[in-house]
């Protein structure tokens, strides 16, 4: 009861930015050219939700993220564990990896498009790629910190080397793997609809750039509290699942 | 029996000159161990005395196995050591639990390793988790447990796949002193039990006398041993640390180790 109140509480400040907003809005203090009023977003949100449209492209840029980070998730975590552990891999993998963290992976978006087309493909693909190097570069460094009495504890009580890999260095170096499935997760958001914005036919990023160019302010920003309200809750969903996994941590 | 009678004599260990070089990421490689040779018989006790930076607990991680022996052999009942293995167990200062691992599932891991049923090792987890009196800790996680208890969660967990040989590298130097003394009584009953060849790397003096049968003192870096000192009692006890004979033995020891104290603490820098 007590735990549900101080979560209220710390919204408060959500609540006051909106009344803001609504107030700012209604007494023309700033044009609704500029800014619609918030009710009248959440009445375009109701109708967009009603004809089933804002429902269709979510499901659309669901699929495009979860495929994506998903991939990325695997990929770079048995990426980033075998770099640590096995020097062929690490020589290989390391100046690659080096050469592509910095890169704006906004910056890929045209290539993707050329190489991949409009369609789910170019955003998946995308996706993975951006998400993979923070989760490869958190597996590595996970890894590589793992306590070796650890490692010399396994060994000595009868763990092959394969087993020390699976069982004792992978679920050591999971915090810090969890942390960097976190940037990548916000990442996906950011690569997701700055893709569909600039080449898509469905998908909350295109119906944002489509509602903007029509003029239809209110449902654009609809859709954009849509995108927000989801990434929200998709991080304190991750959150929560965080915390479940690492309750030995205490 | 004849199969047992083979595994305990193939449980004393040959160290032939030993040397050990470390090389850290930067400066200048640091000889830990210089030509170091000693033997260590059948279920017999044995400290590995000496300073810190001594290379005693190097000494230990090459009889595990868990560092490459480079120079020198060390063989156990006769097969020279290139591996960690099963038939020698250790036991840290830190404790080294897994983390993510409750206290039974810790116990339960050399175990499962084993051509064991799932009901045999369930119940050998649980008889090592009584031995070490650590029975309604079972699914405690190490963040939960003490550091008494930690250190009697991984003796466990050492003891249940029955090595014949245990490494203990300063296992209760990051106890208190009471926590200490009471562990240095348990693991005498248990070994009494279970005769076991140990290995027990320690700083403490009085301790080296009070465990071990044998103590190996070890002369500052490069490690070199210095002196061999029996310390056989005939009871063990708490009331035998107050006996004349045990004070005179811990007053001997300290001397030989007193000196190479003074050196090591010369080279530490600051």
């Amino acid at each position: 009861m007590t735990g549900a109140l101080t979560a209220l509480y710390r919204y408060v400040p959500l609540l006051l930015l909106a009344a803001l907003w609504e107030g700012l809005t209604r007494f023309g203090i700033v044009s609704d050219l500029v800014l619609p009023p918030l009710s009248g977003v959440i009445a375009s949100w109701f109708t967009l939700f009603e004809d089933g449209g804002i429902l269709y492209h979510t499901g659309a840029s669901l699929l495009r993220g979860v495929s994506g980070l998903g991939l990325a998730i695997a990929v770079g975590t048995t990426l980033g564990v075998l770099m640590a552990w096995i020097v062929p891999i690490r020589v290989v993998f390391r100046p690659i990896v080096q050469m592509f963290y910095p890169i704006p992976k906004s910056a890929l978006i045209p290539i993707m498009m050329i190489w991949l087309g409009f369609g789910d493909a170019s955003k998946i693909v995308l996706i993975f790629l951006g998400c993979m190097l923070p989760v490869t570069v958190s597996a590595f460094n996970g890894a590589r910190g793992v306590d070796r009495v650890l490692i010399w504890s396994a060994r000595s009580l009868g763990a092959t080397r394969g087993e020390v890999l699976r069982e004792v260095i992978a679920p050591a170096a999971l915090p810090e793997i969890l942390s960097g499935i976190r940037t990548a997760l916000a990442l996906s958001f950011l690569l997701l609809v700055s893709s569909e914005l600039l080449i898509s036919r469905e998908g909350l990023g295109y119906l944002i750039g489509n509602f903007g160019d029509a003029g239809i302010y209110t449902s654009m920003f609809a859709v954009v509290l849509t995108v927000s309200a989801l990434g929200f809750a998709a991080d304190r969903l991750y959150l929560l699942f965080v915390r479940r996994v690492l309750a030995w941590r205490e | 029996m004849v199969e047992r009678l083979k595994q305990d004599a193939a449980a004393s260990i040959r160290i032939e000159s030993i040397s050990h070089e470390y090389r850290p990421a930067r400066g200048r490689p640091v000889q830990a161990l210089d030509e170091v040779s000693l033997e260590i018989r059948d279920r017999e006790f044995l400290a590995l005395l000496g300073p810190s930076g001594c290379g005693k607990s190097t000494l230990l991680y090459l009889i595990g196995g868990f560092l490459p022996i480079t120079h020198g052999r060390i063989e156990i009942g006769g097969r020279a050591v290139t591996e960690p293995g099963p038939d020698r167990g250790i036991v840290f200062q830190h404790f080294a639990l897994f983390p993510w691992k409750t206290v039974l599932q810790n116990v339960l891991y050399g175990l499962q390793k084993l051509r064991l049923t799932r009901e045999e090792q369930l119940k050998r987890a649980r008889d090592y988790i009584n031995l070490v009196k650590l029975t309604g800790f079972e699914n405690s996680y190490p963040s939960q447990l003490s550091g008494g208890m930690k250190q009697r969660a991984a003796l466990a967990r050492t003891l249940a796949v029955d090595p014949t040989i245990l490494l203990m590298d300063e296992p209760f130097g990051a106890l208190d002193a009471q926590t200490r003394s009471l562990m240095q009584e348990e693991l005498l009953s248990i070994w009494q039990r279970q005769r076991k060849t140990v290995v027990f790397v320690t700083h403490d003096v009085q301790e080296a006398v009070y465990l071990a049968d044998r103590i190996a003192i070890m002369s500052a870096r490069p490690g070199r041993i210095k002196e061999i000192v029996d310390s056989r009692f005939e009871q063990r006890g708490p009331a035998l640390l107050k006996s004349p004979a045990f004070m005179e033995k811990v007053d001997y020891v300290w001397n030989v180790v007193r000196q190479e104290a003074i050196i090591a603490q010369a080279e530490v820098p600051m």
